[in-house]
């Protein structure tokens, strides 16, 4: 997701992240000895906004303290991760940021992922949850201050026993030293349960890290490679049953009869019934011992939807539409005085366009939900805890304490299972409660599955953008005016992040990316969002993911039609001192590639640079035509992501993110509708790029000791441009639509 | 009941004779290694091996694996191969979220059985049928070639 509710009201922050000190508040770190012979690290700490929070719900005192750290009698500590990991490397980068303050050995950590709860809130939006690229930035504090926090309190105990000064202890490898004393901290937990928690704690400086900063191999590499990391679509339970739902081919579409005769007939299949989904729309789930039976069955219902219920979009018409309202936009959000343009000589640009994108995880969303007398235990491989823990409680009509959310490690997400409605969840909660109203406890758990083809067609896109921008030159094509109007469907609206995010009648993750205005253009941006019936959501890097589009192939045609060549004009309209990361990123991946020396014959280089969640990314592209097609031969990337806290996974991140917007390019990668009904249903007809697409891709760092910012993310932007800015050279035709289509050039 | 090969173990399941073998392990035998990821072998996260050649688990049913050898990621490190490609693939971090990794090192064991020195080409052919979203692609093509050095 953006860093919507993050870069406006926590990421917008170095101020607030530097306020939250939560350790002056010491209550809220509470160490206790376990019966086992451990040691529980509980925090507590309430969000540094929770006072500003309006919704009544978030002002509840913290209920479930739940440990961060628990070192085992065996010297092992096991560390909880309050993120997802769906292959971002949570599950490895939060343990060793703690790890490195703890003062233990790689070897002894063991890290999981943390359930709902409390304690587990991000300490900045007070919501847990995954999105904004934000788990390294805003665990960079709270994660190390826990560890160095632990570490004093197990040396103050140390010291205690010894009878000597604090100052003559060392720690190392998870033991604690002092002249001749030598103890495992798992033989101080007890003794150090009872020291008071400090009042403050001295970080280390980077010159003394020992883990972070030094790449390493995602703690779960084995499982990974093994066939042994188990998923949420892997739960197994006693008893469990799987359920499919079928919903209707229209968004909000609704049953009008069901025979579900010859389906009930099918071996395996428990129960058949209707319940509500998402949008308003009603379905038919059905209840079977596993999934093929159970798609067997679903196969066979015949269901007459009603007339006149459900969605009525077309993608050609829409497009059209969306052409009509950038003649007049309803709201602007940057306003320079155009006035200049009157003097042009020269004017440049057109109408760009954007499809729905479908986010297609290689695991399908699912969800298994046990429904006992007094609350739930739902496993979900969920981005958004807090949200989809309040939505299944009111699905099920209980309270949100009353359900246990385990968050399950997911086969990518890129947002998908980040949404503000729970639209899965919501829908799997209603079809347990439905099966446990029918069948009791006898029924059994159920586990909710998503076919590839309900992936494809269930909505939740990136919604499609109509970009419409108009560029005055003088006689040397230096820009007069920049007029931009963008029309696309708000993503925050009706959600409850509008109140952060939409700020008057403007969707800040639509125009992220233009509105910050890096080059200082003289530049008006007005916007319309039109309601559209179809589900939208935010895809990895969200609005980025067009507007870098069309900032950076737009100001390469500018350069080039200035005579200039776009790097150098990109570095003279960058701001040196507030852009000076964006220009060294730039210049770095310019230096790595041999930028401008000659290529094969029929290649081009293609050049881009685009900032998203606080990290500058530029991308110098090596791309010839093959077959009617772009073939991507090679990506240098200079990143910009001040101290890199593992750097083996932060590389993984910028070639895995730049593979993720190769994809926007790519020949039938997009979704289009035809009177409401979605026309793609599988990775036939909406293809992800493939090995033999993924280009090498040789990723630098600025070297930085500032806090870490951002890296699932923005990786993303910046290769589409750079690839239609080699194909423009090539080709000396500009594409404004993406995917890209060379034929239409 | 249908009696299967699985890992060099008999094993019989009582399910319709057209359930993929993909359901027969992860649904009846709770065998979760092998993936699901879109159903029409348009992705290859369910690769198995049937008598070692590497084939998509989601469209075969299970009549048609009788009397054949399957093997799945919970074996494949009894193949010299599949040792070699899995320690490769966690010296070079190759998994993202991991979900397709199974699949890909099917694909690639069965790759270097027959394969010993495989060029980028080869490699691009023999992966071209396993997608990864999180686009570990680079390092796929690493790791196969380290494995291929350890074994030569």
């Amino acid at each position: 997701m953006n860093s919507a509710l993050i870069a406006a009201r926590l990421a917008g922050e170095a101020d607030a992240r530097a306020a939250a000190q939560p350790l002056r508040r010491r209550d809220f770190l509470k160490l206790s000895a376990l019966a086992s012979g451990g040691l529980l690290v509980v925090w507590t700490a309430p969000s540094v906004f929770a006072a500003e929070q309006a919704a009544p719900a978030a002002r509840k005192k913290p209920v479930d303290p739940t440990a961060f750290v628990k070192i085992n009698p065996d010297n092992t500590v096991e560390i909880m991760v309050n993120r997802l990991d769906f292959g971002q490397g949570a599950l490895t980068a939060l343990p060793m940021l703690l790890a490195e303050e703890l003062d233990i050995d790689w070897s002894q950590v063991k890290a999981n992922l943390a359930p709902a709860g409390e304690a587990y809130k991000d300490p900045f939006s007070h919501l847990q949850m995954t999105g904004g690229s934000s788990g390294v930035p805003n665990s960079w504090v709270q994660y190390r201050e826990i560890g160095a926090a632990t570490r004093m309190m197990l040396v103050a105990a140390a010291a205690h026993e010894w009878q000597v000064p604090v100052s003559s202890c060392t720690t190392g490898r998870g033991v604690v030293r002092s002249g001749k004393h030598e103890a495992t901290y798992a033989s101080l937990t007890a003794s150090a349960a009872q020291q008071p928690v400090p009042d403050k704690v001295v970080l280390k400086e980077p010159s003394e890290f020992r883990i972070i900063g030094i790449g390493h191999h995602r703690i779960d590499a084995l499982e990974g490679a093994t066939g042994k990391k188990n998923y949420g679509i892997d739960v197994r339970l006693p008893g469990m049953k799987v359920a499919l739902l079928q919903r209707a081919p229209t968004f909000g579409g609704q049953v009008q009869s069901v025979d579900a005769g010859r389906a009930k007939a099918v071996k395996g299949v428990h129960d058949i019934f209707e319940v509500p989904t998402d949008r308003g729309g009603s379905g038919i789930a059905v209840v079977a011992d596993g999934f093929w039976p159970a798609k067997q069955a679903r196969d066979l219902l015949r269901i007459r939807w009603k007339a006149q219920v459900g969605g009525t979009v077309s993608s050609d018409t829409l497009l059209a539409s969306y052409q009509e309202q950038a003649n007049d936009p309803k709201a602007t959000a940057v306003g320079a005085d155009l006035q200049g343009a009157a003097a042009a000589i020269k004017q440049l640009g057109g109408d760009y366009s954007f499809p729905y994108l479908a986010h297609a995880p290689m695991e399908p969303l699912n969800a298994t939900f046990d429904i006992q007398s007094d609350g739930a235990t739902v496993w979900a491989g969920t981005q958004f805890q807090t949200i989809d823990q309040a939505a299944i409680a009111q699905t099920l009509g209980l309270k949100p304490e009353q359900i246990h959310l385990i968050t399950m490690p997911a086969g990518g997400g890129f947002g998908r299972r980040a949404v503000p409605t729970s639209d899965y969840l919501r829908e799997g909660a209603s079809i347990a409660r439905t099966w446990h109203e029918r069948h009791g406890a006898q029924g059994g758990p159920v586990k909710v599955m998503w076919s590839r083809e309900d992936d494809i067609k269930g909505g939740y896109y990136r919604p499609a953008h109509l970009h419409r921008v108009k560029v005055a030159l003088d006689g040397q094509g230096q820009v007069l005016a920049w007029d931009h109007v963008i029309v696309g469907q708000s993503i925050l609206k009706g959600t409850p992040f509008e109140a952060f995010m939409v700020k008057d009648g403007i969707d800040g993750t639509m125009t992220e990316g233009v509105a910050e205005n890096c080059y200082g253009l003289p530049m008006r941006l007005r916007v319309t969002h039109p309601d559209v019936a179809v589900p939208v959501l935010w895809w990895r890097s969200v609005g980025h993911t067009h507007n870098a589009f069309v900032m950076e192939t737009m100001v390469d045609e500018v350069a080039h039609r200035a005579g200039i060549d776009p790097v150098a004009w990109r570095i003279a309209h960058l701001d040196a001192k507030k852009h000076a990361r964006r220009i060294a990123a730039l210049q770095l991946a310019v230096e790595k590639s041999g930028y401008g020396t000659p290529l094969p014959a029929g290649h081009a280089w293609g050049v881009a640079v685009h900032e998203s969640f606080g990290t500058a990314v530029a991308y110098v592209a090596d791309v010839s035509v093959f077959e009617g097609r772009p073939k991507v031969h090679q990506v240098t990337a200079g990143v910009h992501a001040n101290f890199v806290v593992n750097p083996l996974a932060a590389e993984a991140q910028i070639q895995g993110g730049c593979v993720f917007g190769l994809a926007m390019t790519q020949p039938g990668f997009e979704i289009t509708l035809k009177d409401g009904v979605v026309q793609q249903s599988q990775f036939t007809d909406y293809p992800p790029p493939r090995i033999t697409d993924a280009p090498l891709i040789t990723v630098h760092f600025v070297p930085s000791n500032d806090p870490p910012t951002g890296l699932g993310e923005p990786g993303v932007p910046p290769i589409a441009p750079a690839i239609a800015n080699a194909l423009a050279a090539l080709t000396k035709r500009r594409l404004r639509k993406l995917p890209l289509d060379l034929e239409s050039a | 009941m249908t009696k299967l090969k699985i890992n060099g173990k008999s094993v019989e399941v009582d399910l319709d004779p057209s359930t993929p073998v993909l359901w027969a392990l992860r649904d009846a035998l709770g065998m979760t290694g092998t993936k699901f990821g879109c159903g029409v072998a348009a992705c290859g996260a369910c690769t198995v091996h049937i008598n070692g050649v590497p084939t998509r688990s989601c469209m075969t049913p299970i009549s048609a694996a009788v009397g054949q050898r399957i093997t799945t990621i919970e074996a494949i490190a009894d193949s010299r191969v599949g040792k070699a490609l899995q320690a490769a693939w966690v010296a070079h971090d190759v998994a993202q979220c991991g979900y397709c990794q199974s699949g890909q090192i099917m694909s690639a064991t069965a790759l270097l059985e027959n394969n010993k020195k495989p060029s980028d080409a080869d490699i691009d052919v023999a992966m071209a049928g396993n997608i990864c979203r999180c686009g570990t692609y680079q390092r796929i093509r690493q790791a196969i070639h380290a494995a291929a050095k350890t074994l030569a």
